[in-house]
């Protein structure tokens, strides 16, 4: 075989070495992941309560869901999550690591120190949260507000705070890995770009501008996209920060990925839940071909 | 000779500052753990009294000690192979040109798109076909490889220039030589961050190991905590303990590997 | 920088490869092994596998195989395990997810000889007629619960009133708690006169408590169509309500949950289940009594809940015979009373739970008194009826809604849910 590799083209070479690496990993990728996602497609199509035959039903999932108006908060909440934590999770996470990298004392320690959330579990950093968003005198934030003589906010009681409320432990939790990516990117500019800058007399402003932040788009792309997945798929703490997991008050805070789990584990209804996940999917999967677009390296 | 910048001294104490209010969830965890069950719902913040009761009570009435087994033991070898394989295929998708190869990469990232909630049931019906249900393969199979991992490396080793593959060529390397001599040591920044976060992954994995395993000496260290809290028990104090203690290890791994991020390599830039 | 990376992969391999040799589990093979499976619940699986050993010393020639799954997801787990065909051959389930599990084709009849449908009518609680469908039933259960309030003693004695005595009337709770709750100088709630939590027991509490001693009906007789939207169900609700918009003696979410307000004396009062009393009891420094649900205008009305065990579809031949022997194990007034001591729950069957020593029992004695003036809530879908009622709270104490009219939304909307009913 190497005899005859020997006599391909390069571009042919190239091809048949990358087919031979990426052989296992697709078969693998296609039975654990691709299969049991073409299940979920047919599923959609289907009722189905886990047991006995599935019955095809057409679009009857996709109809009952456009007609049921929780359905339509349900995306509603998901796509808020996406607009407000995307922004403002990258900005304060770029911010963090640009400074971090900035800083020679006591790195080690703070990079520590915004890492360390995102390494606790969603069970108990919900309670605790729960706790802080408590009114005085036990909640902390309302504790500060009253401090400052502000009124008292009911945070996770009301319908238009809650989901902020929600949103910011789960940005909270998500910073040290954002951090930690964007470290990585800065960490693999080298020394000698920022040198031949300055030699030129550019200043911070510009350097920031035109070299950290152009050689950084690889992290950006990543992190657009797989920041945006995380919001997309928001659960866990929405279903333990919220009274009884519903993603309450009202409905206010559940996010489709909760919707799918009551679907598909309180009501064993499949179809339903499957077709909420092929909208999820579609969803996902448009946003992140749009920001791989725009963000292409230009 | 180094000026020191005022701008300087205040990123760093405003960076300080956020760091501790970064912590103050964590370390009101910390705080809850060691008070004892009359004093868990006091209103002030620190222990009058503080115990290491709730630290022992799960450490002899649990079996944590098996649990963490089990736990390190998926988060090890998942984490082994999440560096092998994904840093292969985010290899290969960076850096050969061939038809196919977007398609490849979209459908990997794809995967990231379904919710693991609508994994189970399939994963679930492969493990009986396979004889793997209740076993620790049964648990560590669906993370073997990761669309996260062939994603970030990919997105790294697009930064490696490719004269420098071209001039092993030339040397006469192998194509997995160059891959695992050349290329690898370069991205070693972006390694560690995946290994820090295939760790984590399965350390704190809770929907999968849970429904996979029946017998209680295969659960993993989530799926024991959950098992302390039963119908309508909210005994906070000692998932809060059980918290601190899972927290542990992954802090190892982390305060292990950050250096390799930081330390960084020379070589070679990221390129846009 | 190449040598480090190497060596973490092939140190963290060894540890590793090392470790999942140790972890490797045998299991003995057995003439006939069943599989029951509960949730995780410390006393529960305890008294189980004492129950299960006793079952094994009488039948030699079956192994009974114990799984617990905690219990949030213990739903999720079962139904991974179905389209599979694992999972249990006896299993526990909320009675209110009976109908559920049939539909699915989850559950087989209890054979008859073995289990006859006219002695279970007479010795088991009436409620438990609920598990009977087309004249067959389908499951049973070994403990029953029902609702009593919880009063901590210290706080009413802080407050003037005498800690032995918890209000009989609905009347009097609202002034007891009144006299309970505490303030600080802003106004901020300190102490509650009692923790309501709707994602507790205040729901079936409203429902078949409330609103059937403010002379209403949550239900038609035949349990089809939806009857709480009348000036009864709303009489009930407002006062529910005004327990914290008008006399302000309770927050929801105060410290998080209703439990746990209680738990740490911050709540002068609660209504909760008997399965409650293990967790308070552990509870340094508190001091509590349980009494019967207060009444209105002498009418007392309870809520009566359970967990069944039914034998699955899965099993059959000799395993049905055996899930069938260790299921009427379970059900034996010695394994009733074995339960009570060790679980804290009340007996199903009436003449095991009506004993002095359990009518005269200062804890269980009021639950057992609420059994006789008990409904089990005929449930279809019981997460989507809870989650209506938490709803129809919600919109009334957050958008200001009157009270009638988010009774009739949620009249609306639970009917959509009955009308599903298969």
């Amino acid at each position: 075989m190497s005899t005859w590799l020997s006599r391909q083209t390069l571009a042919r070479k190239q091809a048949v070495w990358a087919w031979i690496f990426l052989a296992v990993p697709i078969v693998y990728f296609t039975a654990v992941r691709f299969w049991p996602a073409v299940d979920a497609f047919s599923l959609s199509l289907s009722r189905w309560n886990l047991v006995g035959p599935r019955h095809f039903v057409g679009l009857e999932n996709y109809r009952h869901l456009a007609a049921d108006p929780v359905f339509w908060q349900v995306l509603g909440n998901t796509f808020e999550y996406l607009a407000l934590g995307l922004p403002i999770s990258l900005f304060l996470a770029f911010v963090i690591a640009y400074q971090l990298d900035r800083v020679r004392t006591g790195q080690g320690v703070l990079r520590a120190l915004y890492f360390l959330p995102h390494l606790t579990t969603a069970t108990a950093m919900a309670w605790v949260w729960r706790w802080f968003y408590q009114p005085a005198p036990v909640g902390l934030f309302n504790g500060w507000l009253s401090l400052f003589g502000i009124a008292q906010q009911p945070f996770l009681r009301s319908t238009a705070q809650a989901l902020p409320a929600v949103l910011v432990p789960a940005i909270w939790a998500a910073l040290g890995f954002q951090v930690v990516i964007f470290l990585a990117g800065l960490k693999a500019i080298p020394r000698s770009y920022y040198e031949a800058a300055e030699i030129d007399g550019a200043g911070s402003w510009q350097i920031l501008r035109e070299i950290t932040l152009p050689l950084l788009l690889p992290s950006f792309v990543f992190l657009f996209i797989t920041t945006s997945i995380g919001l997309l798929r928001i659960f866990d703490l929405v279903y333990n920060i919220t009274a009884g997991g519903e993603g309450g008050p009202l409905n206010a805070t559940k996010p489709l990925v909760l919707s799918i789990y009551q679907s598909a584990f309180a009501r064993m209804d499949m179809g339903t839940a499957s077709a909420q996940t092929v909208i999820l999917f579609v969803i996902l999967l448009a946003i992140s071909l749009l920001q791989m677009r725009l963000l292409r390296q230009r | 000779m180094k000026i020191v910048r005022p701008g300087r001294v205040i990123g760093f104490t405003l960076l300080a500052l956020g760091g501790i209010v970064m912590i103050m969830p964590l370390l009101f965890m910390l705080v809850t753990s060691l008070k004892s069950n009359s004093e868990i719902y006091e209103l002030h913040v620190l222990p009058r009294e503080p115990t290491l009761g709730n630290y022992i009570e799960i450490l002899t009435h649990s079996h944590f000690a098996r649990w963490f087994l089990v736990s390190f033991v998926v988060a090890a070898v998942s984490t082994v192979s999440v560096l092998f394989f994904d840093s292969l295929i985010g290899y290969t998708l960076a850096k050969f040109r061939f038809r196919g190869s977007g398609v490849v990469f979209v459908a990997i990232l794809s995967t990231l798109m379904i919710p693991t909630e609508m994994l189970v049931i399939p994963w679930y019906v492969m493990a009986k076909s396979m004889g793997w249900l209740d076993s620790i393969w049964g648990i560590m199979f669906p993370g073997m490889m990761t669309g996260f991992g062939v994603f970030l490396m990919r997105q790294f080793f697009a930064g490696v220039p490719d004269e420098l593959l071209d001039a092993a060529r030339i040397d006469g390397l192998g194509e997995f030589e160059i891959f695992w001599k050349v290329a690898l040591p370069l991205v070693t920044p972006a390694l560690s961050a995946l290994a820090i976060f295939a760790f984590l992954g399965n350390w704190t994995a809770f929907l999968w190991p849970l429904i996979v395993t029946t017998s209680p000496n295969l659960y993993t260290v989530p799926v024991g905590l959950a098992s302390l809290s039963g119908e309508f028990q909210t005994d906070w104090e000692m998932i809060m303990t059980g918290s601190s203690i899972a927290t542990i290890p992954t802090l190892l791994v982390f305060i292990l590997l950050q250096r390799n991020i930081v330390n960084g390599i020379t070589l070679s830039g990221l390129k846009g | 920088m190449r040598r480090s990376y190497r060596r973490l992969l092939g140190a963290l391999l060894g540890v590793s490869l090392g470790a999942a040799m140790v972890a490797a589990m045998p299991s003995p093979a057995q003439a006939v092994e069943i599989e029951y499976w509960q949730y995780t619940f410390k006393q529960r699986v305890d008294t189980m596998d004492e129950l299960i050993k006793q079952f094994q010393a009488a039948n030699p020639d079956i192994t009974v195989k114990h799984v617990n799954v905690p219990y949030d997801n213990y739903r999720t787990r079962i139904a991974a395990a179905i389209p599979a065909g694992e999972g249990p051959d006896v299993t526990q389930l909320f009675y209110g997810w009976l109908g559920d599990y049939i539909h699915a084709g989850l559950l087989q009849p209890l054979p008859t000889p073995a289990f006859d449908t006219a002695a279970i009518d007479r010795d088991f609680f009436p409620f438990v007629q609920g598990m009977k469908v087309d004249g067959k039933y389908y499951a049973l259960p070994t403990a029953v619960r029902s609702l009593a309030l919880f009063w901590n003693r210290k706080l009413f004695k802080d407050a003037g009133l005498d800690p032995d005595k918890p209000p009989a009337t609905l009347d009097e709770l609202v002034d007891f708690a009144r006299k309970t709750t505490k303030r600080d100088s802003a106004g901020n709630l300190i102490t509650a006169g009692i923790a309501l939590d709707t994602g507790g027991q205040d729901i079936p509490w409203i429902r078949e408590g409330l609103i059937r001693e403010f002379g209403g009906t949550p239900y038609s007789a035949d349990g089809k169509k939806v009857a709480f939207a009348s000036p009864a169900g709303t009489a009930a609700v407002q006062w529910y309500v005004d327990l914290i918009t008008k006399e302000k003696v309770s927050e929801l979410g105060f410290l998080t949950d209703g439990v746990t307000a209680f738990r740490s004396g911050k709540a002068a009062m609660t209504i909760d289940g008997s399965f409650r009393l293990g967790a308070l009891d552990g509870q340094r420094g508190l001091d509590y009594g349980v009494a019967e649900l207060p009444s209105r205008n002498g009418i007392h009305s309870n809520y009566a809940s359970y967990w069944v065990n039914g034998i699955t579809s899965k099993a059959k031949g000799e395993k049905l015979a055996a899930a069938a022997k260790f299921l009427a194990f379970v059900t034996t007034p010695a394994a009733m009373q074995l339960w009570m001591e060790k679980v804290g729950e009340l007996p199903a069957r009436v003449a095991v739970a009506k004993t002095d020593a359990v009518a005269n029992h200062p804890k269980y004695g009021p639950f057992v008194r609420g059994l006789s003036t008990a409904v089990a809530t005929d449930f279809v879908d019981e997460s989507a009826q809870r989650k209506v009622m938490m709803d129809m709270i919600d919109r009334v104490l957050l958008k200001q809604t009157p009270v009638a009219e988010s009774l009739a939304i949620a009249s609306t909307e639970e009917q959509k849910v009955l009308d599903t009913r298969k």
